[in-house]
């Protein structure tokens, strides 16, 4: 298993194009190693834009605050280390004019971000502006830096944004902040849960329950092209039905008309159309429905159960779990349904195959020995490599530059039965920084926004 | 069924016999004191595993905690091997015993829960519990029971009756539950 990570490293460390870029660089497929030594410094506004933002979403410092977004993002990826502001030697407004790189080399800083926050009026309606600057303290010089003005409401937004712009700048790699994470939000005793769906930033804040928990949900999944919009499963009147729901009005509808239990849905990449399992008479099968002719169709033909679909980046193909060899295995097909074709072949039962947005990996969850398992293997099947171990987890989802997955997992209860609990976990594809996801409550079925649009 | 109780139950003497004799064969070298006691907690170590045997046939849970009735004297409850459907001779004579109620009731009409224990993935199990259902409402048809008098209704994994994380909780959840709808 070891080397064979290492082995991978190296593959990607010769494909991975040179980032043009001067001194400060990070090769993100390294996974743990030093994490780079970072300064965020807290953002500098003056005396009016305080008190007007006070009185506005009521933050005595929204420049700190947004700093410390900053760092927050950057040290969950494990790939930076930031550094205590006690240690600072200059000002803010300061350092932001024209840093004293001295003084940031001194306390071993080799990146520094600095910014400013002014309020604006336009039309008569309060704004912030806000600005930042990211300096290569070594190379001394500043290599990247935005100025955006938004409404006072989203400055968390904010925080991600420049984060993303960071992120991009020093690994090469897409962004991941500005995101949202559906999920299922558990309550209650394990025998009578009670199910919300809930909607956060992908730093827990902003948490939204999108339904009340007097039905059953399950299952919530992003259109990847529309951050606005999600599929799920309800068993609204007890019928057990998918449906799409517009996160902006609120306005719902069921998906097709089928008689039976539509379960397992997600978006083709485009979002136009829509793919799930309907189960009927004993027997589940994957059908698409195009959202824009209302034409519906089946996709697999077999007695076997044939659920958790999901399509390639390129909407070309579909993966999905079968039992037709006896066992749950994963099948990719052409995404007409033809040409379906067995890719898992290593011990054990595996389900709920995810394909990366970057096309060349497929998630999965396997169970083998009592233990559960999530992992990643090549579209054909190959590369089997198992990224955590536990009593029980299932349902990986990507982030949008398909560098982290998150799922959730479930403890054992103990010999009364009590002790159970749900949470959401996201883990590197290098298999390091495992991290759990804080949530206001119990978690799971998490599915990963693409950025977020305007 | 009661030749297969009988023949279990005479292997689980069979076996204690062979865990006593063989603890005291062991013990033999110490006092004859010693060995009584042991053997005495060896019978007690080994009651926990003689009760699950007693509750669990393979691992298809028969016994009746948790069970309820359809009807007085009709048990309302099935249970099934780990992923799989098929009825065992148990299940088909809790069925034919709910057919029989039904065909004499013929007002009442069900819906047949169909569950999963927790050890599969979400949407596997939906799948699995919605084959369960049908697996008794194919049984009840079969007897006489008319289609559009049973509804369908998988819960997969999300509606345990036994929070319990261990192979007797697990087997007591794999079940189908006929419900009166009226």
């Amino acid at each position: 298993m070891k080397k064979k990570l290492i082995f991978i490293f190296i593959f990607f460390a010769i494909l991975k194009p040179s980032v043009g870029f001067s001194l400060v660089e990070i090769d993100i497929t390294r996974g743990n190693l030093d994490p780079m030594p970072i300064s965020v410094s807290p953002f500098f506004s003056d005396e009016n834009t305080n008190v007007k933002i006070k009185n506005n979403i009521n933050i005595e410092n929204l420049g700190l605050e947004i700093s410390k977004i900053i760092e927050n993002n950057l040290e969950k990826t494990g790939l930076f280390d930031a550094i205590e502001k006690e240690a600072f030697l200059q000002k803010p407004d300061i350092a932001h004019l024209k840093p004293r790189f001295e003084d940031w080399a001194l306390i071993k800083s080799q990146v520094l971000i600095t910014g400013k926050v002014t309020s604006k009026i336009i039309n008569d309606k309060d704004y912030i502006n806000i600005e930042f600057k990211l300096w290569d303290v070594l190379g001394a010089k500043m290599v990247d830096g935005f100025s955006l003005t938004t409404t006072p409401r989203s400055w968390r937004r904010v925080g991600h944004k420049i984060s993303d712009k960071v992120y991009e700048r020093l690994t090469g790699e897409n962004g991941y902040f500005d995101t949202r994470i559906i999920y299922v939000a558990e309550e209650g005793p394990k025998t009578q849960r009670v199910k919300k769906l809930a909607l956060m930033d992908q730093d827990g804040f902003n948490t939204k329950y999108i339904t009340l928990g007097n039905e059953l949900v399950l299952t919530p999944r992003f259109n990847p092209a529309n951050d606005k919009e999600i599929t799920y499963m309800s068993y609204f009147r007890n019928m057990p039905r998918v449906y799409i729901v517009n996160l902006q009005t609120g306005e719902q509808k069921v998906v097709g008309d089928f008689r039976g239990m539509t379960f397992a849905p997600r978006f083709s990449p485009d979002g136009k159309k829509l793919i799930m399992s309907l189960a009927k008479d004993g027997n589940s099968e994957i059908w698409v429905r195009d959202l824009e002719t209302n034409i519906q169709e089946k996709l697999t033909d077999h007695p076997s159960i044939d659920t958790s679909p999901s399509y390639s980046p390129d909407g070309k193909f579909i993966t999905f779990n079968s039992d037709r060899s006896g066992y749950q295995q994963i099948y990719v097909m052409r995404s007409d349904g033809s040409k379906v074709k067995r890719i898992s072949f290593g011990k054990g039962i595996y389900g709920t195959p995810v394909w990366s947005p970057r096309g060349d990996l497929i998630a999965f969850t396997k169970l083998h020995k009592g233990k559960f398992f999530i992992g990643v293997m090549r579209t054909d099947g190959s590369g089997e490599r198992l990224l955590t171990e536990n009593f029980y987890q299932e349902a990986p989802s990507w982030s949008p530059n398909g560098r982290i997955i998150i799922f959730y997992r479930e403890t054992k209860t103990n010999d009364e039965g009590k002790g159970f609990s749900a949470k959401l976990w996201s883990i590197d594809l290098t298999g390091y920084n495992e991290r759990l996801v804080k949530t206001e409550t119990d978690a799971s079925d998490p599915s990963w926004s693409s950025l977020l649009g305007n | 069924m009661n030749l297969s109780k009988i023949f279990k139950n005479a292997l689980v003497v069979v076996m204690f016999g062979l865990i006593v004799t063989a603890c005291a064969t062991k013990k033999s070298v110490k006092t004859t004191e010693t060995k009584t006691t042991k053997a005495a907690e060896t019978v007690q170590k080994a009651d926990p595993i003689e009760k699950l045997d007693a509750l669990m046939q393979g691992d298809v849970y028969i016994g009746s905690d948790t069970v309820g009735e359809l009807a007085s004297g009709v048990p309302d409850r099935v249970f099934f091997a780990t992923n799989e459907t098929i009825l065992t001779t148990a299940s088909r004579e809790t069925l034919r015993k709910q057919a029989a109620w039904l065909r004499q009731n013929s007002e009442v009409t069900v819906v047949v829960e169909g569950h999963a224990d927790e050890r599969g993935t979400r949407e596997y199990n939906l799948a699995l519990g919605e084959r369960r259902a049908n697996a008794a409402k194919d049984y009840l048809m079969t007897y006489g029971v008319s289609s559009d008098r049973i509804k369908v209704l998988s819960y997969g994994k999300e509606r345990p009756v036994d929070s319990g994380s261990n192979p007797l909780s697990w087997s007591k959840n794999r079940r189908s539950v006929t419900v009166k709808a009226n």
